[in-house]
């Protein structure tokens, strides 16, 4: 039961990193990492379960609370660098 | 197999197929907004419902206040990274995609 959600949760990370190295701008790069470092916490904590050590909730807490942090500091940047480009095309200029 | 293990399958199984609409959705959808919707599905209702499942099986011990912080915080800030991205993105200039792409 907990390695089908586990593989289950691992195809929805591949899906994100499709997108993530894919997506045409920033954004949609932080997106899909978002989703992907959400998905990492469900993960840890699925095969904690799975290795019935209880543990690994203490790493996807921390994870959770690090995952937020890399994207709004990512973002800051983006709002205050009016100028940093965000687009491929736009960098290629 | 007890009526707590079964309801925890249920909930993994609904948490998983709403994980994999999401992360079809992140991949097939057209630009980007369409993808915020997409990723808040996986976000909240995915999320929750594996969390939920995890708790059933845990019981009332440390474990499962440890999964009530991570699904607060997931909450919280998946919320407020979403809200963020959208209002950059448009501060930005990226707009939204309108009509379908190849009746253009």
């Amino acid at each position: 039961m907990y390695a089908a959600a586990s593989l289950a949760i691992l195809v929805v990370m591949g899906l994100a990193l499709i997108r993530a190295i894919l997506g045409p701008t920033a954004f949609d790069r932080l997106l899909s990492v978002n989703m992907f470092g959400t998905k990492t916490v469900l993960l840890i904590s699925v095969i904690g379960f799975l290795t019935n050590r209880p543990d690994f909730l203490d790493i996807a807490l921390v994870y959770a609370l690090v995952n937020f942090l890399s994207t709004i500091a990512v973002l800051r940047y983006f709002e205050q660098h009016k100028s940093a480009p965000t687009d491929q095309k736009e960098s290629q200029r | 197999m007890t009526i707590l293990d079964i309801t925890t399958a249920l909930c993994l199984t609904a948490g998983c197929f709403l994980g994999i609409t999401g992360g079809f959705g992140i991949y097939r959808l057209p630009d980007f907004y369409t993808r915020l919707h997409a990723s808040s599905v996986t976000d909240s209702a995915c999320a929750f419902l594996i969390l939920f499942g995890l708790m059933l099986q845990s019981g009332f011990t440390l474990a499962t206040v440890k999964l009530c912080f991570i699904f607060f915080f997931l909450v919280l800030s998946s919320t407020t990274a979403t809200h963020a991205l959208a209002k950059t993105a448009r501060s930005r200039g990226l707009e939204p995609l309108l009509g379908r792409e190849d009746k253009r």
